[in-house]
């Protein structure tokens, strides 16, 4: 038997390890409640959405990664304030549409109307501290993760990208080099490389455009955090940016990403490789099924 | 007869912080003849709303005060009528109202708040004040404005390169620390202003105080931020900050660094209640050095609407207004204050009216050049769950095992009780158990020793 090649599996896998060690080792006021809340919420919604459309039924594990990427990155001090965002979150996948592929990240939209439009509920974006031994992890399993997605162009660009930013920064103030790798080793940055920024399904389909979206995203989240010295700036790029995606497949078309499926024994359709192109099942299925948080 | 553990007035032992503070995280102190003075633990009210920003700094330092200035960057020229000297009171106020603390059940003792902190040596000498000549132009450095307010004048300059701020700020007769003007520089580059004070002594004898007063400023900016670098030139070892931030909508955190809430409401042996400040200390640097002196620790956060029941006097307006809240007016009350569903109404009401829109966040955080190299960055959550570092002492009921049917059960449990809170206090604080067992004057269950020591003793 050999390992699942869905990458999703190996990101609900590490976000769930990254909450656990984020509520025991790192003190997330986070509470299990919170949790199961929020992944029954999501799955919940999911599955409402697709028999209200009609659709085949697939798409847990996309829902469950939204899920647990709401409950890395939201706070709240109610029980359901989380739920609600995956609600909206999931949703979102089904109402807010382009060019046949569901607009903003899930994850991200969920923390962002939590964050905007509920009482009580923010985010940390210093939750992780820039531990260089939790760097270290960070990139490998993230690294991990988004070589099984062949997204890995995305997370290193926008990495190189804002580092480049930042460093050019520190270079003009005559800040210590200390000051800027402690915000390079941030958590939560290298978490939004790797988990967020890196979703197939919410970024554009070509690769010079992707890394051009790397680009403009990580200019915007470091005018956010070092300009306008806001909390939360790469949420809000990504948030921003969404709609440049469309955009983008539009002026540079690409085939779009398809999850490779599981391993099976039979070398059915779509078995050992990429499974069969979304635009066999019709565009609702590449839409609701996909999307890591 | 089961003592009942009923719930007394818990006598609340307030700490003032120990340490003998020494101010300057945000700017740092330049003496004149001979840079004696420590940067230790500092002490900031931060008031915001939107931009507008009101910072207090409290000037306690060690060491010759014969010619004292701050230097500290500020985001714009500021009026003279942004600056004002404060009073110190502010400071205890919040200090007490939110300082961790002791809650003692069953019995308790009135004991006044123990209050340590050391008065600054008042000024002796009337140096005279050397007014050096200084080409301001060739240096780059502009005086923005001059003012003289309180007992301090001020300057506010700005600069075009650290290295002549660094020269103008030395001909002036201030020894600059090493390296400031490498700290200087990222100020400079992002178009900050500096402001300098100095004590005037003058004015400072006229005062008729034997310490000198905080200075506050209120001004409009982006940021929402600490510049506790430019503060690290003159530390030696870790230095402590404490931070008071008040604000309308909900608990502060920093934003760069994590920040994390002390363990809290556990129950600790008896003996500490005479040794609280030491306790907190050692508790203090044992959590710190956990986190390798790496993230900023809140002690206590309070949504002052209401409190049940109220720790200290609540601030007034007029104190809230003092420490630099400008949302309250006097005169407006307010709503009476409402208590949480389902708990009792048993609460004073704050004087001079209601409830007030404020909430207090203490920060403290200690910190070195190497685990801090980035300034702290704050942001104004949407948490409004109260919390306090609070430690609690159960005083057991002294009594004959034969008293009474219940009481060698009851005597047995509070055995187990206090073995747990010595171990609850070995681990908070790194005090080795042992000694913690020989205070307590406890014998561990099963007569004391390891399991192996009388093993192999004849």
């Amino acid at each position: 038997m050999t390992l699942p090649r869905d990458p999703r599996l190996w990101q609900l896998a590490f976000q769930a390890g990254l909450l656990l060690a984020g509520a025991l080792l790192r003190d997330f006021s986070l509470r299990w409640e919170q949790v199961a809340l929020t992944l029954a919420a999501a799955l919940l919604t999911q599955s409402l959405w697709l028999r209200a459309l009609g659709l085949a039924h697939k798409g847990v594990l996309s829902a469950a990664i939204t899920a647990l990427g709401l409950a890395l990155l939201l706070r709240a001090d109610s029980l359901w304030v989380h739920p609600l965002c995956a609600v909206l979150a999931i949703s979102s996948k089904f109402l807010i549409r382009a060019r046949g592929k569901h607009l903003f990240n899930p994850a991200n939209l969920g923390v962002m109307l939590g964050v905007l439009l509920l009482p009580g509920a923010w985010f940390s974006p210093g939750q992780w501290g820039s531990d260089v031994a939790f760097a270290v992890w960070f990139l490998a399993l993230g690294g991990l993760v988004t070589a099984r997605a062949s997204r890995w162009d995305i997370s290193w660009a926008f990495l190189f990208f804002y580092f480049a930013f930042t460093g050019a920064r520190a270079l003009w103030l005559g800040l210590p080099p200390a000051a800027w790798l402690h915000a390079a080793n941030s958590g939560a940055l290298l978490l939004f490389a790797f988990f967020m920024i890196s979703d197939p399904m919410t970024t554009p389909d070509h690769r010079g455009a992707r890394l051009l979206f790397a680009a403009v995203v990580a200019a915007l989240a470091v005018v956010w955090t070092y300009g306008l010295f806001r909390p939360g700036g790469v949420l809000w790029a990504l948030f921003l940016c969404a709609p440049l995606t469309p955009l983008l497949d539009r002026l540079l078309p690409a085939p779009r990403y398809a999850w490779p499926g599981r391993v099976t024994p039979a070398a059915g359709a779509g078995a050992a490789g990429p499974s069969a192109p979304p635009a066999a099942a019709g565009p609702a299925a590449s839409g609701p099924g996909s999307a890591p948080g | 007869m089961r003592v009942k553990l009923g719930r007394a007035l818990g006598v609340l032992l307030g700490l003032m912080w120990l340490a003998p503070p020494a101010g300057a995280f945000c700017g740092f102190y330049a003496g004149k003849a001979d840079a004696t003075l420590f940067n230790e633990a500092s002490q900031v009210i931060l008031v915001r709303d939107g931009r507008r920003t009101v910072l207090s700094l409290l000037n306690d330092f060690q060491g010759e005060m014969t010619d004292f200035a701050l230097v500290i960057p500020t985001p714009q020229v500021l009026q003279k009528g942004q600056i004002h000297v404060g009073d110190k009171k502010v400071f205890e106020r919040l200090d007490a109202y939110s300082a961790p603390r002791l809650a003692e059940y069953f019995d308790p003792n009135p004991c006044e708040p123990r209050v340590m902190m050391e008065m600054a040596r008042s000024a002796t000498t009337a140096a005279p004040k050397a007014t050096a000549p200084r080409s301001d132009a060739a240096l780059g450095v502009k005086v923005e404005a001059e003012y003289t307010v309180g007992e301090y004048d001020i300057v506010i300059l700005s600069a075009e390169q650290s290295n002549g701020l660094e020269t103008w700020l030395h001909q002036s007769g201030y020894k600059i620390p090493k390296g400031a003007s490498a700290a200087l520089a990222p100020y400079i580059r992002q178009g900050m202003k500096f402001f300098v004070a100095r004590v005037n002594l003058k004015e400072q004898a006229k005062t008729g105080y034997r310490f000198l007063r905080p200075i506050q400023f209120a001004f409009e900016s982006e940021r929402f931020m600490l510049p506790i670098r430019l503060g690290m030139v003159n530390a030696k070892g870790p230095q402590d900050l404490i931070v008071y931030a008040l604000t309308r909508n909900g608990r502060v955190e920093a934003s760069n660094y994590r920040t994390i809430k002390l363990p809290a409401d556990m129950d600790i042996p008896t003996f500490v209640r005479g040794e609280f400040a030491s306790f907190y200390k050692a508790l203090f640097r044992e959590q710190a050095e956990r986190e390798g002196l790496r993230a900023v620790f809140t002690e206590y956060f309070w949504d002052m609407g209401w409190c049940d029941p109220c720790a200290a006097d609540p601030l007034s307006v007029e104190e809230l207004r003092a420490a630099g809240v400008f949302w309250v007016r006097p005169g407006e009350g307010g709503a009476t204050p409402q208590p949480l569903p389902g708990r009792p109404r048993s609460r004073i009401l704050p004087p001079g009216g209601g409830a007030q829109p404020v909430m207090l966040t203490r920060l403290h955080v200690r910190y070195t050049p190497d685990t801090f190299p980035e300034d702290l960055m704050f942001h104004e959550t949407a948490d409004r769950q109260n919390y306090q570092a609070r430690y609690v002492l159960r005083h057991p009921w002294k009594g004959e095992p034969n008293a009474c049917p219940e009481a060698a059960a009851y005597l047995a449990e509070v055995q187990r009780r206090q073995e747990r809170e010595a171990h609850t206090l070995a681990n908070l604080t790194g005090w080795p158990i042992g000694d913690i067992y020989q205070k307590m004057q406890l014998k561990p269950a099963g007569g004391g020793g390891a399991w192996w020591e009388d093993l192999w003793r004849q």
